[in-house]
């Protein structure tokens, strides 16, 4: 079976943050790659820069040095505004506390990042209910966030990530603030995004049995790679 | 429309905070708005004045009389029309604090020269035949129940002693800016009584009112009169009536300038408690506004956003404040109709409510809008949690 081209090239990357007057490294000359719907989970202790990584890598944070070239284009080189726009087309989030809009229901949230695109109000329609019904909510459409549970929560964040189509997800401790049948519930959904949709997932967690769904787990620690596992 | 919705439903999730808001609003409106009505009130004599009406008084000032042989000689001045003496009378009703404006005319030249004093015909009639009829506005008639006969003392502090009168017509205004309040008598009782008292007092007018041909030639009609009487007993000054007006409102420049100055001082007070309370609101906001910034949206939505959430909460306060103000200015006008006859909301008043609010809602938004927009993506991220 031939090997999967790579979607994400990262070379040379280095990233500090200045607290002070002092120059904290974040990360240090990192380079890897990432293939073609790769499930890739990046641990590491607190302060170990994988959420740096996952910021970069989403496009939410520049880089110090080096470069990020994802489905063949360098996005260090791009501004804000050009940055933005890449960032609607080719990336979705799911995040910890979910950072779903409180006063929108799961269906305007979901709708949300399709706002920027070119559909018309019946297209945009379609896809919201397709993609809260993929993650089985399509009972829950006009649900605030407030009346939803937190993993309901999350699978709305999840299908707004999705519903643009995007190239990469990026999850930072999605199960972080789930119970653990929640936990459980998400993960799967992600794993079937990745299996049977082909999305290409990097996931920042601290959770090992979170990391187990991954295809792949690299281990940051100052910085650094040290370790990697499949 | 998605945005205008997303502003409406942000506008109300802090219920308590919006309204709290929105009443300082109404009040600053509601003051400001009263505030520069009352500085029209001050103006509407000025407002109510013809182009083609002059005022002649003594030169030296408005307290010395002209001699009334002037007054021929004004009317055979080239461009004069019409020529109609008074004298500011200055009686007291009941007491001082029952204060209208009372003023000795020529009955027949001044309603020529003032059609906006709505008479009816039989009244003026009236009124000319009784040496010592007068005629009151509807508004003050109203007010002391006065009806046709009625006789009414004044005491007189210019003219000493009491001056019986009798009651012989009720005017109207032509528009609202026609001053309801003031009590009008003929002259000629005014000078039979002096002849009789302080005969060195007859015959002396206080000012001349006069109406020209063409209102472009008023300022040459004013300029030949003031020659007229150069180097005589009493010089003339003879200015518009827009003119003659603004001198009396000059006298108290001091309080109009100290009102325009607390009405606008107002507007700031409230911009700034609006501008806190937006900062605050996008202070909260801001893990909400980064969440925005990652998805793709750029700055000019979030500022938006803000933006559209403060002028809606600052229209909302300018159209209670505009709605209270009608009914407050009402009320306003009748307790100080001693001392604005004239006291209506004019439709400048309301555009520069509008106005207010528009400054205030867009200043409010203008940092809280700066901060969002420059906040960084994961900055704003890691608020939320």
């Amino acid at each position: 079976m031939a090997e999967a081209r790579s979607i994400v090239e990262i070379r040379n990357v280095s990233k500090s943050y200045r607290r002070g007057s002092q120059i904290v490294p974040v990360l240090e000359n990192i380079t890897f790659d990432i293939a073609e719907g790769e499930f890739l989970a990046l641990m590491g202790p607190s302060g170990s820069g994988k959420s740096t990584l996952l910021n970069l890598l989403a496009g939410i944070d520049s880089v110090d040095s080096g470069s990020i070239l994802i489905g063949g284009l360098d996005i260090t080189t791009l501004s804000e505004t050009d940055l933005a726009a890449w960032r609607a087309v080719n990336v979705g989030f799911i995040f910890q506390f979910y950072n779903l809009i409180p006063v929108l229901t799961a269906f305007g949230n979901v709708e949300l990042p399709l706002l920027l695109t070119r559909l018309s109000r019946k297209e945009r329609h379609e896809h919201v209910e397709m993609a809260l019904r993929s993650v089985g909510l399509s009972d829950r459409m006009d649900h605030y966030p407030n009346q939803l549970s937190g993993g309901q929560q999350q699978r709305v964040a999840i299908a707004r990530a999705v519903v643009t189509d995007p190239v990469i997800l990026v999850a930072d401790e999605p199960t972080g603030d789930l119970d653990r049948v929640s936990a459980a519930e998400i993960l799967e959904l992600m794993s079937r995004l990745n299996k049977e949709l082909g999305k290409t997932i990097i996931m920042v967690t601290h959770d090992a049995r979170a990391a187990e769904k991954a295809h792949l787990i690299k281990q940051l620690d100052k910085g650094v790679f040290i370790n990697v596992s499949s | 429309m998605f945005l205008l919705r997303l502003v409406f439903r942000n506008v109300f999730r802090h219920k308590l905070r919006t309204w709290l808001t929105v009443l300082g609003i109404t009040i600053a409106i509601l003051a400001f708005g009263l505030l520069r009505t009352v500085i029209s009130a001050w103006y509407a004599g000025v407002e109510a004045s013809s182009a083609s009406r002059l005022v002649t008084r003594n030169a030296i000032s408005i307290i010395f009389t002209l001699p009334l042989s002037y007054e021929e000689r004004i009317r055979q001045t080239e461009g004069v029309r019409i020529v109609s003496g008074g004298n500011w009378f200055g009686g007291i009703y009941i007491d001082e604090k029952h204060f209208f404006a009372n003023f000795a005319i020529e009955p027949k030249p001044f309603f020529a020269l003032y059609p906006e004093i709505i008479l009816p015909p039989e009244q003026e009639a009236a009124f000319i035949r009784d040496r010592k009829g007068f005629v009151a506005g509807r508004k003050l008639v109203e007010k002391y129940g006065w009806k046709l006969g009625d006789t009414v003392t004044l005491r007189g502090t210019i003219f000493p002693g009491q001056w019986d009168f009798v009651m012989r017509g009720i005017y109207k205004g032509r528009d609202k800016n026609v001053d309801e309040t003031t009590f009008y008598f003929q002259w000629d009782y005014l000078n039979e009584k002096m002849k009789k008292t302080y005969p060195q007092r007859a015959d002396q007018i206080g000012f001349f009112m006069i109406g020209v041909t063409r209102p472009d030639i008023a300022s040459d009609v004013a300029a030949r009169i003031d020659n007229e009487f150069r180097n005589s007993i009493a010089e003339t000054l003879t200015e518009t009536e827009k003119a003659f007006q603004m001198s009396w409102i000059a006298m108290s420049q001091a309080i109009v300038t100290a009102i325009q100055l607390v009405s606008f001082v107002v507007i700031v007070i409230i911009m700034a408690v609006m501008a806190n309370t937006m900062a605050m609101t996008a202070r909260e906001r801001i893990g909400e506004y980064a969440i925005f910034k990652a998805l793709g949206f750029g700055g000019g939505y979030i500022a938006a956003l803000i933006f559209g959430e403060s002028l809606i909460i600052s229209m909302i306060g300018c159209a209670f404040g505009i709605a209270f103000t009608f009914p407050a200015a009402r009320a306003f006008g009748d307790a100080l109709s001693t001392f604005f006859p004239i006291f209506n909301v004019a439709p400048e008043t309301i555009y520069m409510d509008i106005a207010a609010a528009a400054v205030i809602g867009t200043v409010a938004g203008v940092f809280p809008s700066w901060r969002s927009i420059r906040i960084r993506i994961a900055d704003g991220l890691r608020r939320i949690g």
